[in-house]
This record gives C-alpha cells, sequence and structure tokens, in this order.
C-alpha cells in the first residue's frame, strides 16, 4: 500500500528566465510530521512555500496535498483546501484590531455574500477569545494591529493562521527578530499547534530546530541537498560544508 | 434594531450626520429657494449619486474609476428611452414621415424603431433596465478585469477608454442614440407631465430620499464583514487571497454596487433635467464625478454628497461671472485636493471642524456667572 | 458603412493612401506614446497632462513661426528645424519645473499623481486658450513640407506624413541609443529595475526622476512639432490623443520599445483604415474598443516584460 503522504512534491520546478530557483525538487510530508527547511540564503526555501500557497506559477511538476493536485489552484482555494501560510516579515492587517484579524480568518462567510449574512455569532467570539490566549494576544485583543510589537506580530499571524485550522501549516522564520524568551514561547506555542496538524517550517536558528523538529531536509540551489533527523543533517559532511561549517 | 441603529445609521455620529443631510436637503433648501434654483439643486443631487458611488469603489475599496459616467449615462439613457418613447406617439409626431417614432430617428430616415429600443415602451421593464443595465456592464467589465488583477493606474485608464468608446459610440450614431444632442423634448412619464413645477417638486424630493437610502445601503454594506475584507484589502490586499478570500469577486461586487447606484442617479437626471446626452458621459463628465467625491472627502458618504453640492455651485457661479477663471479653478482643485487636503471636506470636519465645536461649546459653557480676580472665569 | 463599390485597384489605393495617412498619425502617437512609455516606465506614472505638453510643443513651433516671418523673413523656410528643437527644450523646461513641484511630492500615490496631471492639464489647456485664444492656429509651413509625391496616378503620399513619420523614427533610435548607451540611460534602467539598490550605490535618483520625466514631456513637444504638419492646434488639442497614447502604450506591454512601435503602427493603421469604411467617428471607436477588449483578455499587452518581482 503506497504510504499515505499529507504532502507530496515531485519534481518541482520554477524557472526564472531560465534560472531555476526550485530545481527538480521532491519531498514528501506524513501526517502530523514538523519538517524544517534549512539551507543557505538563496537555496530556494521560500520559493518553494510560495509554489505550494500559489503566490509564485511552477514551470513543472505537481504538488499534492490529500491527494489532490495544487499547481495552478488560485491561492484562495488553496487556503480552502486546508494550507495555511505564514510569511516571513509579519504579515497581518495593520488597520484592524487584533479581533478583527483573527476574526476574518475564521473560515466562514468568505465569499461575498457570506461575508453580507456573516453574523458574529457567539462560537466566533469563543473561538477568537480561546486563540488569543494561546498565542499571548489575550490581553491586547482590542488593539490596532499596527500598535503591536515585532514580536506579538508574529504571534497573532500564528494566531490568523490557527483561526483558518489548516491540516498544513508552512511557517516562513517564525521566530526571526525575535529576542530569546520570546523564541522560547514561540517554540511552545509551536509544539502546541502541531499537535493534530502537519508543519512545514522554514528557520536558521539551529537551536530552534533542534528543539521542534522531527526531520530536517537541507536544501540548496534548489535541491534537495540531505534529508534525515538532526542528528545525521548535522553529521552529514555535504551539509557541513555548505551550510553548518565545521 | 439596535444593529438597524449602529450598522445602517452608524450610531450617534451617522444620526446626527443623516439628520443633518436630511434637514438641509428636504426642508431648508425646499423652503428658501425658487423652482427653478431647487431642480438645479436636484441636478446636483443626482451628481451626489455618482459620487457616492465613488466612495464605496475609491475610498474604501481602493479602486478608482474614471468612467462612471457610463453608469450615469446608461441609467439615465434607459430612463430617457422611455419618456422618448411616450413623447413620440403617433398622433404627437403625425407631422414625421413615420409617425410613432422619435423625432431623431425620422430626420435619419429610420421607418421603424430599432430592436432594442421597443422594450423601454413598457415603465416596469425601463425601472428594471435603469438598475440593470449598469450593473450587467460593470458585472462584464469588472469580472475581465479584476480576475485578470488588473487595478490601479491601468484600470483607471481603461475605464476612461472604455468612457469614450461610449461617449463617442452614442455621438456617432444618431439614428439610434440620438446622437450628439442627445435625447431631448421629453414629457411625461405615465401620463404624467414631468415639466410642471408640482412634479419638480415631487421629482427632487424622490431623488432625495433615494440618495439618502443608497447611502443606507452603503452603510449597511460597509458595516458587514465586507467592510472588514475591504479595510484589509487595502492594506494588503494579496495577504487577504491568504486568508481565503476571493479579492476579485468583492471589487467586482463593490463595482456593480457602485454602478447601480450611479445608475440610479442618472435615471433622476433625465426626470429632473428633460434630457440626455452623450456629453454627460464621456471623459470629462466622468472625471469631475471623481472631483466631487474627492472634495467630500473619499471615504465618507456623506462627504461625498457635500462635495457634489459645493463644487457644482462653485462651477454655476464661476460659469456666470468668470467663465475663464473656472478651469483654472477647477484645476487648481483637483491639484489641492491631491495634495493638501486627501480627505476633503469631511477630513477637515473630522481634524478641525470637530475641534473648533468643541472649543465653541468649551467657550460657551465657561461663561463666568461670577468674575474672579482680574477676569478670570470661575465655573459655578 | 463598408461601400463595396471600388474596383481592386482602387482598393489598393485607398489602403496604400489610408496607410500613409496612417502613418502619420502613428508618427505622432508612437511621438507621445514614447514620451509617456518613458515616464510611466520610470516612475509608474500616467501623466494624463501629456497631451497638453505635446500641444505646449505645437504652439512653440507657431510662436516660433511667426517670430520668424516678423523678425527674420528671409530665415523663413529653415526655422522649422530650430522650432522642433525649441518645442523640444520649452516642454523639457516646463516638465522639469513640473516634475520638481508637484509630480514629486506624489510619489508613490499613482492615482493621486493621475488625479494631479489631471488638474494639471486643466490649467495648462486654460493658459493656452488664455494666451493664445481659442480658436485653431497653424504655423507657416515651410515650402518643402508641402505636397505629395506621386508614385502612380491614383496614389498621393504627402511629403509632410514622410517628414513625420522620419522624424518619429529617428526620435525612437535616438531614445533607444539614449537609453542602452548613455551614462543618464543606464541610471535610468538602473532606478527602474531596483530603485532601493540604485539609490544604495549613489545613484540619485529623484535627480534621474525629474530628468526622465522632463525628456518624456520634451518628447511630447516634438509629437507636437510633428502634428503641426497634418493638423491645426487649439487648446483642447492635447485631449484629442491622451487616451489612444495610453492604450498604445498599454497595449504594447509597458517596459518594451519594440512593444511601443508595433502597437502605435497597428492601431494607427487599424483606425486609419477604419475610419475610412465607417461614418465619422465609428473608426475610432471600433478600434478603440477591439483594443480594450484585447487588453481585458491580455493586460500585459503584446510584449510583457519577464522580470521577477
Amino acid at each position: 500500500m503506497a504510504p499515505d503522504y499529507i504532502l507530496s512534491i515531485d519534481k518541482l520546478t520554477v524557472s526564472f528566465d531560465g534560472f531555476k530557483a526550485v530545481d527538480d525538487l521532491n519531498l514528501n510530508l506524513d501526517r502530523n510530521e514538523l519538517r524544517v527547511i534549512i539551507g543557505p540564503n538563496g537555496a530556494g526555501k521560500t520559493t518553494v512555500l510560495d509554489l505550494i500557497c500559489g503566490k509564485t506559477r511552477a514551470t513543472g511538476g505537481s504538488v499534492r496535498f490529500k491527494g489532490h493536485e495544487m499547481l495552478g489552484k488560485a491561492e484562495h482555494k488553496i487556503v480552502r483546501a486546508g494550507i495555511g501560510r505564514k510569511f516571513q516579515t509579519p504579515s497581518i492587517y495593520e488597520n484592524l484590531t487584533v479581533f478583527e484579524n483573527l476574526e476574518i480568518s475564521f473560515p466562514r462567510g468568505r465569499g461575498v455574500f457570506g461575508c453580507l449574512t456573516f453574523q458574529r455569532s457567539e462560537d466566533v467570539v469563543e473561538r477568537i477569545k480561546k486563540v488569543a490566549e494561546e498565542v499571548y494576544l489575550a490581553d491586547e485583543l482590542y488593539m490596532g494591529g499596527a500598535y503591536l510589537s515585532h514580536g506579538q506580530k508574529q504571534w497573532l499571524e500564528i494566531g490568523m493562521l490557527l483561526m483558518q485550522d489548516p491540516e498544513l501549516l508552512m511557517l516562513d522564520e517564525p521566530v526571526a527578530g525575535m529576542s530569546p524568551s520570546e523564541r522560547h514561547r514561540t517554540a511552545e506555542l509551536l509544539a502546541e499547534v502541531a499537535k493534530g496538524r502537519s508543519l512545514l517550517i522554514i528557520e536558521h536558528d539551529m537551536e530552534f530546530v533542534a528543539k521542534i523538529a522531527h526531520r530536517v531536509t537541507v536544501m540548496h540551489l534548489g535541491k534537495v541537498l540531505a534529508e534525515g533527523s538532526m542528528e545525521d543533517i548535522q553529521a552529514n559532511t555535504k551539509v557541513q560544508d555548505v551550510y553548518l561549517g565545521h | 434594531m439596535k444593529k438597524f441603529y449602529n450598522n445602517v445609521i452608524g450610531g450617534k455620529q451617522g444620526a446626527a450626520s443623516f439628520i443633518i443631510l436630511a434637514v438641509l436637503l428636504m426642508i431648508v433648501f425646499p423652503t428658501t429657494m425658487s423652482i427653478f434654483r431647487l431642480n438645479l439643486v436636484g441636478k446636483y443631487v443626482t451628481y451626489a449619486f455618482a459620487a457616492v458611488s465613488l466612495v464605496l469603489l475609491w475610498g474604501n475599496t481602493g479602486v478608482l474609476s474614471l468612467g462612471q459616467g457610463i453608469f450615469f449615462g446608461l441609467g439615465g439613457y434607459c430612463m430617457a428611452m422611455f419618456l422618448k418613447l411616450e413623447a413620440s406617439d403617433p398622433i404627437t409626431t403625425k407631422i414625421q414621415s413615420t409617425p410613432g417614432i422619435p423625432d431623431f430617428m425620422d430626420w435619419n430616415q429610420l421607418t421603424k424603431l430599432p430592436a432594442f429600443w421597443v422594450p423601454f415602451r413598457s415603465l416596469p421593464f425601463t425601472v428594471i433596465a435603469v438598475i440593470a443595465v449598469p450593473a450587467l456592464v460593470a458585472l462584464i467589465g469588472g469580472f475581465a478585469l479584476f480576475k485578470r488583477r488588473v487595478g490601479g493606474v491601468y484600470f483607471a485608464v481603461i475605464t476612461q477608454a472604455i468612457a469614450l468608446i461610449f461617449s463617442l459610440g452614442i455621438d456617432g450614431n444618431q439614428g439610434y442614440t440620438g446622437g450628439r444632442n442627445g435625447i431631448t423634448d421629453l414629457r411625461t412619464m405615465w401620463g404624467w407631465d414631468i415639466r410642471t413645477d408640482h412634479a419638480q417638486y415631487i421629482l427632487y424630493f424622490a431623488s432625495c430620499l433615494f440618495l439618502i437610502g443608497c447611502i443606507l445601503l452603503s452603510n449597511f454594506v460597509l458595516s458587514t464583514k465586507i467592510g472588514k475584507v475591504l479595510l484589509a484589502m487595502r492594506d494588503k490586499e494579496e495577504r487577504v487571497r491568504f486568508s481565503g478570500y476571493e479579492v476579485a469577486s468583492f471589487k467586482v461586487f463593490i463595482f456593480v454596487l457602485s454602478a447601480i447606484i450611479c445608475g440610479i442617479g442618472g435615471a433622476f437626471f433625465v426626470l429632473q433635467v428633460g434630457f440626455m446626452s452623450p456629453s454627460l458621459i464621456g471623459i470629462v463628465p466622468s472625471i469631475e464625478m471623481v472631483i466631487f467625491c474627492a472634495v467630500g472627502g473619499k471615504k465618507s458618504l456623506f462627504g461625498a454628497v457635500y462635495g457634489a453640492l459645493l463644487v457644482n455651485t462653485a462651477k454655476s457661479l464661476f460659469s456666470e461671472s468668470f467663465p475663464q477663471l473656472w478651469l483654472f479653478a477647477m484645476g487648481a482643485l483637483f491639484i489641492a485636493v491631491v495634495v493638501l487636503f486627501p480627505d476633503g471636506i469631511a477630513g477637515l470636519w473630522q481634524n478641525y471642524g470637530k475641534r473648533l465645536v468643541a472649543w465653541i461649546g468649551k467657550m460657551a459653557a465657561a461663561r463666568p456667572a461670577i468674575a474672579g480676580p482680574i477676569g478670570e472665569p470661575v465655573e459655578k | 458603412m463598408i461601400l463595396l463599390a471600388y474596383t481592386t485597384s482602387e482598393y489598393f489605393s485607398i489602403f496604400v493612401m489610408q496607410g500613409f495617412a496612417g502613418l502619420s498619425l502613428f508618427s505622432v502617437l508612437l511621438l507621445m506614446a514614447l514620451g509617456l512609455a518613458i515616464i510611466f516606465g520610470q516612475m509608474g506614472v500616467v501623466n494624463l497632462a501629456h497631451g497638453e505638453f505635446m500641444a505646449l510643443g505645437a504652439y512653440t513651433v507657431y510662436l516660433c513661426s511667426n517670430l520668424t516671418q516678423s523678425f527674420f523673413p528671409k530665415f523663413g523656410p529653415y526655422y522649422f528645424i530650430l522650432a522642433i528643437v525649441a518645442a523640444f527644450f520649452v516642454a523639457g523646461i516646463v516638465g522639469y519645473l513640473v516634475e520638481w513641484l508637484l509630480i514629486r511630492h506624489l510619489y508613490k500615490r499613482p492615482l493621486d499623481t493621475l488625479l494631479a496631471t489631471w488638474g494639471l492639464s486643466l490649467i495648462m489647456q486654460q493658459t493656452l486658450r488664455s494666451v493664445f485664444g481659442a480658436r485653431e492656429v497653424t504655423p507657416t509651413l515651410p515650402d518643402w513640407l508641402m505636397g505629395s509625391l506621386k508614385p502612380s496616378d491614383t496614389i498621393d503620399i504627402p511629403i509632410n506624413g514622410l517628414f513625420v513619420m522620419g522624424l518619429s523614427l529617428l526620435v525612437a533610435f535616438g531614445v533607444l541609443l539614449f537609453t542602452f548607451r548613455s551614462k543618464m540611460g543606464l541610471r535610468m534602467r538602473a532606478t527602474v529595475q531596483n530603485r532601493i539598490m540604485s539609490g544604495a550605490v549613489g545613484i540619485n535618483t529623484k535627480a534621474v526622476d525629474r530628468f526622465v520625466f522632463a525628456l518624456g514631456c520634451g518628447i511630447a513637444g516634438i509629437a507636437g512639432a510633428a502634428f503641426t504638419t497634418i493638423g491645426s492646434t487649439g487648446p483642447d488639442s492635447g485631449q484629442r490623443y491622451i487616451v489612444d497614447t495610453f492604450l498604445v502604450v498599454v497595449f504594447g506591454g509597458a517596459g518594451s520599445m519594440l512593444g511601443t512601435v508595433t502597437s502605435a503602427f497597428t492601431i494607427a493603421q487599424a483606425q486609419s483604415v477604419l475610419e475610412f469604411f465607417m461614418e465619422g467617428t465609428m473608426g475610432k471607436v471600433t478600434t478603440l474598443a477591439v483594443i480594450v477588449l484585447v487588453l481585458m483578455l491580455r493586460p500585459q499587452g503584446l510584449f510583457p516584460s519577464k522580470v521577477r518581482t
């Protein structure tokens, strides 16, 4: 019986006028796995996430999520299929409050008529409050998004993803720009978030990676250089040459 | 009920604005102006429909359309066609070569009514058309452009091009559309003479009521989750897609709504002013509608009405006394609004007007009952 | 509508003549589009007053014509070339001032720039009207521009059309040379491709913007000079071509010289030929309608630039 991967990337390629940012990439993600992608700058890590969530158009290959092909689909359809993406720079709606940011991410009434008839009912409010607590923003619920600190914006974005309740979460450098204590809290948060979900994370902070990763994929020049547990990767000479250093 | 108050009227602030506008339009103007001047105001009120439509489209959704004249004109032409057909009954037109058809068709040697005119004999059809035709055009155009993520400057100039196409197209086909002179000599609507003073009063009030209705409708739409999505789109349009929303469909919705509001304005224009011509559809009137909206404050529905009233009044005054200066003034107005007052009158009111009123209030309240030493007021 | 009363050879003559009439239109559109495209490519700004810069150039030629007649009548036939240069500089200098006074304050606000430049166009129109009067004027064109070549009995090629076309191609070529061979052209291209980096390596991007805007307006001035050979000029002549010009730029694909030339040619020819067969303005309407439809299906135009954002 073929293994039941939640995400199955096959020969994924994107070429910009001849330059292959992602070159024939293969990657399979198990359900409930937390995979971290590492690699030097320019390796194509963010591009892979862009390709999966539809931000960039692939020029070849296939990306199957729960058996369905995602390449070529519109971004909002991919989101509704169950894939959530967090961006490298915190991408929240600055002119909405924390509450409204979370509300807008609630997966109900996302069409025009759905929005016209959307009611801020009990269950919505409950869920928003619950998620706000999980991401350490319960006290800032009615603060405008623009007034949050950098770390809080990152947490809010994770909160927005949680509201969407995706089966696959993709996070691009979730602790970039955070203080050590913020990193610690984020690691705890992600550990909670990972329960029952599959995660694909890009990170540079090796300590952080070691703490949370189940498996690690190393990318270089648009291809997969090595894949395995953190120990395997750290011992891998090719990886040491390219990225980790001796 | 409370929800209605908050969402449709806009709470305490909205209620105040609403009452002030209603009183101004429906009580102050009719009682202080001659029917001639009131009719002018009525015309400006119809332009206000277009300005309101732009508040929705431009102020709230960030989509600048330089072609709202198209929809204003489409609604207007639908109504004009109905009224013209009614005024062209076989008895009144018996001196024509072909009685029973509009005069301009006769001059162009048409011998029968073109097919697309025939349904406009019916008032119910016309009323539906006033709403449906602009909506349909906006739906098709909007869909084609927004789905392909055409926006910003591109979209604006393409709407300008479409306005040009419509106005030239109508202009060049006198036999079918009345051509450059437009459709004139309109008399009655279902037997009711629209040219009498009495009728003008009624049409004026009707326009005002519908305008206020459109404002309330817009308030409602913006108070739903759509308003929040639009806010989010103005901040980070790309990101909204990743929250699971199809951005194009929202833009199309607002575009269609704005087109409908414009179309209704156009129909009332024809009823009050008594004619429709391609000069109201093209590039220049469409961009003037933008200035009405901008002067009022592009995010403010009520502001748009005042903007339309003020700019048009200024235009009338200038054109009478200093016609050469008017273009200068309007050009300067465009630049001033964009560079100096991007939030228009509404913005000025929010920032300075309110403070002024509060200050006046404070001064009035602090009037001393007893004068303290050296004339300092003492609160009693 | 379409009259089927011509013989084949007559059709051929019609096409050739309309083709040449189309070439005059092509030249004016090309020059206008070049100016607009340079500015749009550089700053993302659509200058709705671009037509007025063209009118400014045309009026400059008119002034030169009058001056020559009044003070240097012997110079008569030769003034025209100098007038074209004058048109370029007058329009360019005004453009420079406009950028400095107005446009640079609206950086990163393209929709607001659109509205502000419309306001500017109203002011410029009224200024021209106040100074030169509302009636249309024509400069006295030199003799060598008059008349036409007659390769055959039915074909009549006006010389002014050929001159204008030659001028446009010369300018287009000049712009190409400038963009790819000069230092300023290099700075221009760098700023377009990566403004932040260009600033970081010491390019004064604001000065480049100002220069490019002035250059675009100057080219519009040349378009105006060219325009005087084929039509008379009034204060609202600028309005006539602004929408067409923008469509030419967008239809061609905003980043591409080849696109602009192809697009101008196609649109001018289509309009010309259709104008012959259709009444009044329907030729123009049909051409515009087709372009808009094509743009709805393919908004990136004929030759889109492939830049990785």
